[in-house]
Formats: structure tokens, C-alpha cells, sequence
């Protein structure tokens, strides 16, 4: 009898003891290597709690990882928290009450107040209540330039898009690809709406995605953004490469003039150890526009029955969104901080010239905020096509275009 | 009379046995096939909902560029690997079957690519491929600097570089059960034709090939299915592109199922590719076996 009862006296220990250090699995597509070093800082804050963050990171990005989060989601494996790009894609897992809302960490740490753009938390919310932690803004309306490329083809850095253009048979003829373009699907539409918010304009860019107006998609602003993409088209010739990664390394080697791609590639600067202005440019809005939207990476929590993984789930939405988490984890990842009062003197001056950006407030929603993963996808299918496929006019595309805006909810 | 055993429990033993397949066939294949085919016809989106509108699906599959895309690579590529196969696999066969010496060698050696999966083959032939490694690299590395070989990069040719490691996996195969039907044919055919003074091209193509009909059958049925559910060679050597040049029809089901959270537009694109089946499978299974009956009834 005494025997039972030690043993039962022990095995309460050790559920008691494992009740303040939960394991929690967190899932995310973060895997090159300034993003792992990112992620690093936020699996540090966590375990500062007591808990342990299992990393579950998975390769390949956003593409591969969403149908899997969903599909465990779905069959009734869910892992403790995983990263959506925040806007419509976790639209219907919350609607399927599948995520848990997480309003009362966010009551207690005062995330209406200290968020900013509030844009970023209203994109979160749903029906009044807050189903994500935003963990830093990203956007996508930068032109990375290789200063050596542009020295050895003997033409001066360009400061926007049109002398960029003007300079790429030069750097043709120096044996240098003027645009590295990879061939994944999601980097052709990137790098359409980079121009389209750039050369139309941010309102252009709301009312077609939007708004669905059908006369703006058939007009002659989008035309002249086709225009400019076939431009891109023909700069892009030549690039066999598939992942993002592999096109800024291009750029950073000088094999390549310059890369339109989101300020994620800062990571890959910073980890190469390459200073900007001395070694690349980075122009924000193309130098066009000063305009950068912010989409960005925010954590959602699927309902879990047990107490202690959502005391953990808790424990981390509030870590996300410390002041000292936003600057390590912000200034590896080469993305914005999601809170504007955190001090960001670490900061390079590709990444200060974004914040300037933020504080005058001279931004746009991002194309996830405004569009479902249905018609990213159908967008995918035309610019991938189209920016592969020399053959393709910036007519018949426009007119692909519209078919996609019109079928569009 | 009285002592006859019912007609539902006579065999008892074999319906016993049959009965997991039974259920099997009809829940698993026949029920998803048709909860499949009934949600194709709804907006669902990230998961299933009854919500009915009509053909809007299969409309807006039709007018989808990538699809069009994909339907004509599959035709190309299927026509093209059928024929192929069957007939390098068959030449393969015949050549082996004139009792040459080390035959085992020789069929292990054109029967090991089977043992890769199509993930691998397509990763290999990624790397043979490749301009800049791969056999291009390596020609213009012997001094032919104009040199170009690269179907993976080319949407005009791409689907040949398809084809390419498709054949490479699945020829030995083909002549594998070629090779056992040419076995199969009695050597007193043989003899016979040989006293004939028929030449032995002509045995093979008018005596052999008609006797072997069934090999052919069961071989194309194998190979047909092949292509129509052909995915993982085209992820793993193009992922679909350059461009969309690539596409299949299974990638798309894939595609709008699973990343654009869209089942209904999934499952009105798998449907269609099990319409394409059927229009091939049943006239064909009509013919094979609708005739079976009449000759024993004969």
C-alpha cells in the first residue's frame, strides 16, 4: 500500500513538474539562413519562460508549408503554433473555429496601442477578436542593386526603375544578367505587383484587388504596368535559377545587376556581411514611389484542449510581441519592427529608410491582406507563364488579367 | 432438393475473403469517387460545403489557361511514352530473346532504373540536364562551346526532357513482361515457320505479336494509368515550368486543392480526369470483355 501510494505521489510530481515546461511545436517555413538566425531569437525569448520551442521548420516555403500546417490542422494533429503570412489565408480555419483567439493576451499586454500600422492587427482580427500575434511587417517594394555589377559594366548605379532599364543592355553586353528572376510561380507575381503598386500606384493596386474594379483591370494604367513587366521580362532572359535565395546570391556576386524581391533579402546581406551603399543599393519603392505595404509573418494558435499547451501558447503570443524579441528577431530578419516605440539604432540604412517610410505613413495593404490564396494562385499560374514565355503579349495577358479580377470574391 | 445449400452460403469461405476488398472498393473508391464528384459541383473552398452553383466550376477550369496547358502536355507526353515504350520495350524483348550470351546481365541492367522511384529519376535527369552541369557543361567542356542541350530550360522542349527520363525509368519494365509473353510462345511455332522458310521478322510481326495480344493489353493498361496520374517525375524535374510548360493535370488538382485553398476547383479537375479515363477504360473494357462472353457462349 505504501509502496502505491509513493508511486502515485511520484508520478504527481512529475506531471506537476512537466506542467511549467511544455513543449510546444511551432511551425514555420523560415529556412534560409538569416531567417533561421531570426527565428533562433524568437525560440530564445520563449525558452527565457521555461517552456521549450520545438522547431519544426518547414523547407520550401510558404507554398509547400501551408497545405501541411492545414492538412494537420485539419486531420486533427495540430502543433502549438504555427506562421501564416497574416491576411486571408487562415480566413477559414478561423471560421471553422479550428484557431483559438488569443484577445485576452492581447487586452493584458496592450497590443491596440503599441502596434502600429494598426492595419497589421485588424488583419488579425475577425468578428471583434484577435486570432494572430504579427511579428514584424515585410514588404515587397524593393530593388536590390549589385553596386560591383554596375562598376564593372561601367554604367553609374541607377537611383529608380527607368534608368535601371536604360542601363541593362550595358550590363548585357559586360556578361552581366541585368534582373535575377527565379522561377518559382510566386516570385513572377511578386514582382508584378511591386510594379503595379510602384508605376499604377498604391490606389491602383486597391481598387483592382480590392475592389474588383473591372474598368481599372481593363485600363490603360494597368496597360502601361504590362508594358513595364514585359521590360522586366526581357531584363529577366537568361536567369535559371529557381529559389529567391539563389537569385540574390546572383546579385550579391555581381553575376547579377539587381533583384526585385522583399526586404527578406536584407537578411541575406547582413549574413554575407555585405554593407549597403558600399557593396549593393537597396531602393525602396523602385525609386519610383516611396511606398512599402505591410504584409508581414504573424503566429496563429490552433485550439488545443490541454491547459498546459495553451498556457504556453499564451506565453509565447505575449513573448512575439516584446520589445526586446521585436529588435533581435527584426534586425536579423531584415523585416520592420511591428511596434514603433522599440529602439532601432542596430539598424542598417536600407532598413531605416523603410522605417522613415512607416512613420509617414506612406503605405499600402499587401496583396495577402486583399486577396484569397484562390486567385494568388490563378495570378501565379498567368505571371509565371508570363515571365517565362517571351511569346506572351502584355495584351493577352491584361485580358488573362481581367478574367482573374472578374472571378474574384 | 431440401438438402441443397443456400445459394448466399455456398463458398462461404471465398465471400468471407473478398469481403475487406468489397468494402474497400466500394467506400473507399466508389464513396470517395462520388462525395468527389458531388462537391465538384459547390463552391467549396479550404473545406468541404454543400453549397451548390452549378457547372461555375468546370466553366472557369475550361477557360483556365494552365489547365488548357496541361491537358495538351499530357496528350503529347502520353502519346509519345505509349508508343515509345511499347515498342523499344518490345524491340528490347526481341533482342534479348535470341539466346544471347550473359542474358541476365543484361535484363538486370535495363530493369534496374525501374527500382528508382520517379522522385529519384527526375532528380537525376535534373542534374544530367543541367546547362551548366550536366551533359551540355560537359560538351562544352570538351571544346564545343556553341554546344546546346538544355530541354529543361527551353518551354519548347521541355517536355521531351520529360519524356526522356520517363523512358529511361519505365522501357526495361515493358520488355521485362515482353519478354515473358515472347516466352510464352510455344516453340513448336517456331519450328513450324522455320520449315515454312518464313523470315523471322515476319514470324515476330504476323504470328508473335497477335498471339501476345493480352501481354500488349495488360502493358498498356499499366503504362496508360501511368500517364494520366503522372505527378512526382514532373515536381521533382521541373516543378511545372519553366513557366507553366510542363503543367499536368494532376499538379493542377494539387495546386488548387491544397495552396489555393479551393477543393471545389480541385475536384471539378480531378473529375474531368477520371471522365478521361473512363472515355478510354470503358469502350475498351467492352470490347474485351463483351466479346468474351459470346466466344464461350460460342
Amino acid at each position: 500500500m505504501d509502496f502505491t501510494k509513493a508511486l502515485l505521489c511520484s508520478t504527481a510530481i512529475v506531471a506537476a513538474g512537466s506542467a511549467h515546461a511544455v513543449d510546444l511545436e511551432v511551425t514555420h517555413w523560415w529556412t534560409s539562413g538569416g531567417e533561421a538566425a531570426a527565428v533562433a531569437e524568437l525560440a530564445n525569448a520563449f525558452n527565457a519562460s521555461g517552456n521549450n520551442w520545438s522547431d519544426a521548420a518547414i523547407a520550401g516555403g510558404g507554398s509547400t508549408a501551408r497545405p501541411i500546417i492545414v492538412s494537420r490542422i485539419i486531420g486533427g494533429d495540430p502543433m502549438g503554433a504555427f506562421q501564416f503570412n497574416h491576411g486571408r489565408q487562415a480566413e477559414e480555419l478561423i471560421e471553422a473555429g479550428m484557431l483559438r483567439d488569443v484577445t485576452e493576451v492581447a487586452e493584458r499586454e496592450g497590443w491596440r496601442d503599441i502596434v502600429n500600422p494598426p492595419s497589421l492587427l485588424d488583419a488579425c482580427t475577425m468578428d471583434g477578436k484577435i486570432y494572430c500575434a504579427p511579428v514584424n511587417i515585410h514588404s515587397w517594394q524593393w530593388l536590390w542593386l549589385s553596386n560591383g555589377a554596375f562598376e564593372q559594366a561601367g554604367v553609374p548605379v541607377p537611383t529608380n526603375w527607368d534608368e535601371y532599364v536604360a542601363a541593362a543592355p550595358q550590363l548585357r553586353e559586360a556578361g552581366i544578367l541585368p534582373l535575377a528572376l527565379g522561377g518559382q510561380a510566386w516570385q513572377s507575381t511578386g514582382l508584378f505587383n511591386v510594379l503595379l503598386a510602384t508605376i499604377a500606384g498604391p490606389e491602383v493596386l486597391q481598387q483592382v484587388y480590392g475592389d474588383g474594379d473591372i474598368d481599372m483591370a481593363e485600363g490603360p494604367e494597368i496597360a502601361a504596368v504590362f508594358v513595364a513587366a514585359e521590360q522586366a521580362r526581357e531584363m529577366a532572359q537568361g536567369s535559371n535559377i529557381q529559389d529567391w535565395n539563389q537569385a540574390t546570391s546572383l546579385v550579391m556576386t555581381g553575376q547579377a545587376g539587381g533583384q526585385v524581391m522583399g526586404d527578406w533579402a536584407q537578411g541575406e546581406f547582413a549574413e554575407a556581411g555585405l554593407v549597403a551603399g558600399e557593396d549593393y543599393t537597396c531602393l525602396p519603392g523602385l525609386g519610383v514611389r516611396a511606398v512599402i505595404s505591410t504584409g508581414g509573418d504573424a503566429f496563429y494558435f490552433p485550439r488545443h484542449n490541454n491547459a498546459d499547451v495553451t498556457a504556453a501558447q499564451e506565453e509565447l503570443a505575449a513573448s512575439l510581441l516584446r520589445p526586446e524579441t521585436q529588435v533581435a528577431f527584426n534586425l536579423k530578419k531584415g523585416s520592420l519592427p511591428i511596434r514603433g516605440d522599440v529602439d532601432l539604432d542596430a539598424a542598417n540604412d536600407c532598413m531605416k529608410r523603410g522605417l522613415e517610410i512607416l512613420a509617414a505613413g506612406d503605405t499600402l495593404p499587401d496583396t495577402n491582406m486583399l486577396n484569397t490564396e484562390d486567385t494568388n494562385t490563378q495570378l501565379n499560374d498567368l505571371f509565371v507563364q508570363f515571365f517565362q514565355d517571351p511569346s506572351i503579349t502584355p495584351e493577352a495577358a491584361q485580358a488573362d488579367f481581367v478574367r482573374i479580377i472578374r472571378s474574384k470574391d | 432438393m431440401a438438402s441443397r445449400p443456400f445459394y448466399l452460403f455456398r463458398n462461404m469461405m471465398g465471400k468471407l475473403a473478398a469481403i475487406p476488398m468489397v468494402l474497400a472498393v466500394s467506400f473507399v473508391f466508389v464513396g470517395g469517387t462520388l462525395w468527389t464528384v458531388y462537391h465538384s459541383f459547390t463552391s467549396s473552398r479550404l473545406l468541404p460545403r454543400s453549397d451548390f452553383v452549378g457547372l461555375m466550376q468546370y466553366e472557369r477550369l475550361w477557360s483556365a489557361n494552365r489547365w488548357l496547358v496541361a491537358i495538351e502536355n499530357l496528350m503529347i507526353f502520353g502519346t509519345l511514352s505509349l508508343i515509345f515504350t511499347i515498342v523499344v520495350g518490345f524491340l528490347l524483348a526481341v533482342l534479348l530473346d535470341q539466346k544471347i550470351r550473359f542474358e541476365d546481365t543484361f535484363r538486370t541492367i535495363l530493369l534496374y532504373p525501374f527500382a528508382l522511384s520517379f522522385v529519384v529519376t527526375g532528380l537525376v535527369w535534373q542534374w544530367i540536364l543541367n546547362p551548366q552541369f550536366g551533359i551540355q557543361g560537359v560538351v562544352r567542356g570538351w571544346g564545343w562551346e556553341s554546344f546546346t542541350f538544355d530541354p529543361l530550360n527551353n518551354p519548347n522542349i521541355v517536355l521531351y526532357g520529360l519524356l526522356i527520363a520517363a523512358l529511361w525509368q519505365g522501357t526495361g519494365f515493358v520488355m521485362c513482361l515482353m519478354l515473358a509473353g515472347l516466352r510464352g510462345i510455344d516453340d513448336e511455332i517456331w519450328k513450324a515457320s522455320r520449315v515454312d522458310g518464313i523470315p523471322k521478322w515476319k514470324t515476330y510481326l504476323f504470328i508473335v505479336v497477335p498471339m501476345m495480344r493480352p501481354v500488349f493489353i495488360t502493358t498498356l493498361v499499366i503504362v496508360a494509368s501511368g500517364i494520366v496520374r503522372l505527378y512526382d517525375l514532373v515536381v521533382a524535374q521541373t516543378s511545372g515550368g519553366p513557366g507553366n510548360a510542363s503543367q499536368v493535370p494532376s499538379m493542377y488538382v494539387y495546386d488548387y486543392m491544397f495552396q489555393a485553398q479551393n477543393l471545389g476547383q480541385g475536384f471539378a479537375a480531378s473529375t474531368m480526369m477520371l471522365l478521361s479515363v473512363l472515355i478510354v477504360l470503358i469502350p475498351w473494357a467492352y470490347l474485351e470483355f463483351g466479346n468474351r462472353k459470346e466466344r464461350s457462349n460460342g
